[in-house]
């Protein structure tokens, strides 16, 4: 056995293997029972946008510390598909262990120096306990499970509770599946030392934590907060959004004694109507979403900008997948920052929202609702496929009872009693909102919805001053959004220093990471971390307080530090790219060696 | 598009209907169309049709696309609350308007620019998916607001104000509305108001998406000698067939099935449709039969009117949406936020 140095719940576990074999749910099942174990995991599936025979990577991270970002590192590396074999070897970091299928011989020169390489016959031992080609497949993935249980200590008890709980309404399944684990162990146990270095052990340090994703977890936040249409046409990554959010609805939306749906969702027939029904939907009082990506907004841009000037309530998640056009559809990143802010033609800006994990997909639905409504306009919740479709582990989601929708100005026929006219875009308050009427009110609140020129009374206009009037008013309400929506939040250094970082979104977890690694080694960074747009004023101070600062975000046109440059009044020298863009979650690594690399060349120069 | 009220001139003796209101209460913004364009009999007939099914006007959301139709709904109605979309876009925000409130009575104007191209995908969905919607289609056959390019369903031969012929083939919204399994697919005729207003009233009141093309000339850009889309070349090939009207639930219904031209089409509110044939052997309830009408009278050159296809008992958006008959925006809070207890609850499986 390969001596190393001992690394318990602290590992990069990687699993590859052929997508449509079934391996997620094997792979699951290490992640929960890791989780179970009461180490903090997260797991980052790198998968091809195919449904069958393609390469498809999972990669679990156990952090005692709690760190959830990817590393760079891989410390186990489950190599099960012959294709990648030899990219999957290289990958191993040094002292690490590459695990294989030794049924059939592997080429000697196949190896590598610092990396053991353990063969199991798993194909083998399943074919000798097994019939049929699908159920040997899925059980072949089922042994790896087994065999990772003897060599990293991971609790096959917990392993078997977990397959008790998947086929509870087929139990029969258990036992052969559990017997595929067993085949897998005890291969492992009597031709290797077990464990290995690189091992788990009990913790308790997932107490009151959650394993979700955060496209689950969004549709649970438009559950919650209260919205009853859902339009959209499916795209990846954000089609779970749509399937969850159908899934909850099914369960407590449905009326209990006539079956009637509390809920209508329309899968559109493009992403163009997708909008339209979601802008119908809101002007006529729902609270209504779509979910969507990159592409989706490109055609869906026609109604942001209808909507921004016709001020109907309306929530779009992007989850962001890699761009441009097709892109890669299965690989994340930030692409999108710009076009959310200003989709559409002519003077258009929206306010978006950046969640930084599950738990803030959830929370940050709620707002997004509440922010259309207050607003009465399109807001974004601008996730991605990292935060999306990954399982991250989160604190608990929490739930006031006390809430209540915020529906903003909305006038009712008794309102409507009260007041001589009512003048659908007239700013009565000084805050830029004007009120609004819904449909079916009284006829003295009827008014004319037009994306074309209309003047404050909601008439048509060509007028200029009439016009202007309008826009600028759109303009103070704005300003208005920028008090409303959530702040940036700052985490100071443990010592006082003149540099800084800005990130948002999914670069949350690498970042932290990264920052207490460079405190730990004397490098003091504050973090300011971006929640929304517009920028508040502390996005302004940040900026005033530090002599340079590093704007980290996963595209390559640094789409986020254009739009300080635009929104704030800032020295564009002292704001330093750290840009990734490769489709891949951000490492810390990465993001380590960027600021380091500056100081030093800094400090030389 | 004007936002100019008309006056409301009331008169003692003048006509009201079961509400107790005028036609002038049915009555929209002035017109700034041509004057004799076909659109403003249409705005008429649906003043009309309104006032006579003695609907609320604040019951009814008028929504429209973009074109010189699309502005329509600016003319009727100043009541109900309008939402004129973008260019071929009024189907989707009336799938959305309509899953929000299933209880207000959904008008759709449209164009044949605005429906059969731009719009084309919009206009089959929502069809197909039979929206509660009466769906009307202003067609005229050229772009007005851009100065006359042809549409979709100018007709091959068809010439154009300056002469050149028009090569495309022609979109026909009607057998194109029965091919993607409309329930109710008629045509008529701006002129023809006798026929345009009991339609325009069965398609208010048909449970699913009532599509009615009513062939409404252009007097600026289409009204010339060599245009099939013109007042005179409508009034000499119209070819009406079935005529359809409403008849109010608990009206005595007193038919006359002597003539064999007579048709009652049942609907779910005990409400009747009355049909009244023309052609006494055309069954409007015949799909294929239908489309082979409407390909041999197009053979001739002829334009067919009347409700050319309906199918009552088809389901709708709503029906298979499993829609609660308590429109969306009207259930509480509490009925539609799963609270605390349910989320920890939930929470216990995603560990």
């Amino acid at each position: 056995m390969t001596s190393g140095n001992t690394r318990t719940n602290d590992f990069v576990l990687k699993i590859a293997t052929v997508n449509g074999t079934g391996s997620a749910s094997a792979n699951g099942l290490l992640m929960k029972a890791l989780f179970r174990m009461g180490i903090p995991v997260t797991g980052k599936n790198m998968f091809p946008s195919n449904i069958q025979g393609l390469p498809t990577w999972y990669e679990i991270r156990a952090s005692q510390e709690g760190y959830n970002a990817r590393t760079g590192r891989v410390d186990v590396m489950v190599a099960m598909n012959a294709q990648t074999y030899s990219k999957d070897l290289a990958e191993v970091s040094h002292g690490g262990y590459l695990i294989y299928d030794s049924t059939w011989p592997r080429d000697e020169q196949l190896s590598r120096d610092g990396v053991s390489v353990l063969g199991i016959p798993l194909s083998k031992m399943v074919n000798e306990h097994f019939e049929g080609s699908r159920v040997r497949t899925l059980m072949k993935n089922i042994a790896y499970v087994g065999a990772l249980c003897a060599l990293m200590e991971i609790d096959r008890e917990i392993v078997r509770t977990l397959l008790e709980e998947t086929f509870a309404a087929k139990p029969k399944l258990v036992e052969p599946n559990f017997k595929a684990v067993t085949l897998g162990y005890d291969y492992a146990r009597e031709h290797f030392d077990c464990p290995l270095p690189v091992c788990a052990g009990k913790m308790d340090a997932t107490a009151g934590k959650i394993l979700i994703e955060g496209n689950a977890a969004a549709a649970l936040g438009c559950l919650y907060a209260g919205a009853t249409v859902g339009a959209w046409y499916p795209i990846t990554p954000s089609t779970s959004v749509m399937d969850a959010f159908q899934g909850f609805c099914d369960k407590y939306r449905k009326d209990p004694e006539t079956g009637e749906n509390r809920f209508c969702i329309v899968q559109a027939e493009d992403e163009l109507a997708a909008a339209g029904m979601v802008v119908g939907a809101g002007w006529a009082g729902a609270r209504a979403f779509t979910p969507t990506s990159g592409p989706g907004i490109s055609l869906m841009s026609e109604f942001i900008g209808f909507a921004y000037y016709t001020e109907i309530p309306a929530v779009f998640f992007d989850i962001q997948r890699v761009g441009p056009s097709t892109g890669m559809p299965t690989r994340t990143q930030q692409c999108d920052v710009m076009l959310a802010a200003f989709a559409s033609h002519g003077d258009t800006r929206h306010p978006v929202l950046f969640p930084s994990d599950p738990k803030e997909c959830f929370e940050l639905a709620v707002s997004a609702f509440d922010l259309a409504e207050r607003l009465q306009t399109p807001v974004f919740v601008l996730s991605d496929l990292d935060i999306g479709m990954n399982d991250w582990m989160v604190d608990e989601l929490q739930w006031d009872d006390a809430y209540r929708p915020d529906r903003g100005k909305v006038l009712t026929d008794a309102d409507l009693a009260e007041i001589k006219h009512f003048h659908r875009f007239r700013d009565v308050d000084g805050d830029g909102i004007a009120y609004r009427t819904l449909p079916g009110s009284d006829r003295k609140g009827s008014y004319f919805v037009r994306g074309s020129g209309h003047n404050q009374y909601g008439g048509y206009t060509e007028d200029a001053d009439e016009y202007r009037q309008v826009v600028d008013r759109l303009k103070l309400k704005w300003e208005s959004a920028r008090g409303l929506v959530p702040g940036a939040l700052e985490r100071k250094a443990p010592s006082r220093t003149d540099i800084g970082i800005i990130a948002f979104g999914s670069s949350h977890g690498a970042t932290l990471e990264a920052l207490d690694r460079l405190a730990a080694d004397g490098v003091a960074v504050d973090y300011l971390r971006l929640r929304a747009f517009p920028f508040g004023d502390e996005v302004e101070a940040f900026l005033k307080a530090h002599r340079t600062v590093f704007v980290l975000e996963q595209n390559r046109d640094a789409q986020m530090r254009s739009l300080l440059k635009i929104e704030l009044d800032a020295d564009p020298q002292k704001l330093i790219s750290i840009l990734h863009y490769n489709g891949l979650p951000v490492t810390s690594e990465m993001i380590i060696e960027r600021i380091g690399d500056y100081i030093r060349q800094e400090a030389v120069a | 598009m004007s936002y100019i009220a008309k006056p409301k001139v009331s008169w003692a003796g003048q006509e009201r209907n079961s509400l107790g209101l005028t036609l002038a209460d049915y009555e929209g913004g002035l017109s700034t169309l041509c004057a004799g364009c076909g659109h403003d009999s249409i705005t008429a007939a649906l003043v009309r049709g309104f006032w006579e099914l003695g609907l609320e006007p604040e019951q009814v959301i008028k929504l429209s696309g973009i074109g010189c139709s699309s502005k329509t709904p600016a003319y009727f109605l100043s009541g109900a609350h309008g939402f004129n979309s973008v260019h071929g876009r009024m189907p989707s925000v009336a799938t959305g308007a309509q899953a929000a409130r299933r209880d207000l009575i959904a008008v759709g104007i449209s164009g044949d620019g605005d429906s059969l191209s731009i719009g084309f995908g919009q206009f089959a969905h929502a069809v197909r998916r039979n929206l509660n919607v009466l769906y009307i289609i202003e067609n005229n056959g050229v772009y007005g607001l851009t100065k006359g390019q042809f549409s979709a369903s100018a007709d091959p031969g068809s010439k154009a104000k300056k002469g050149a012929a028009n090569r495309n083939q022609a979109i026909d919204p009607v057998a194109t509305a029965i091919t993607l399994g409309g329930s109710f697919a008629a045509r008529s005729f701006s002129g023809d108001k006798k026929q345009l207003v009991p339609l325009i009233k069965a398609g208010l009141m048909h449970p699913g998406c009532a599509v009615i093309d009513v062939v409404s000339p252009c007097v600026t850009f289409n009204d010339h000698e060599g245009s099939t889309k013109s007042y005179a070349w409508t009034r000499q090939h119209l070819h009406a067939t079935v005529e359809a009207d409403y008849v109010p639930p608990s009206t005595e219904i007193q038919v006359d099935y002597d003539d064999g031209a007579h048709t009652d089409v049942n609907l779910h509110d005990g409400s009747v449709l009355r049909l009244k044939k023309t052609d006494p052997d055309y069954d409007p309830s015949n799909r294929a039969g239908a489309l082979d009408f409407l390909e041999a009278h197009r053979a001739r050159a002829e334009v067919v009117t009347g409700l050319l296809y309906i199918d009552p008992d088809l389901p709708t958006f709503h029906d298979i949406a499993g829609t609660s008959k308590q429109p969306l925006t009207q259930h509480e809070f509490e009925d539609l936020s799963p609270g605390a207890d349910a989320l920890a609850e939930l929470q216990k499986g995603l560990r």
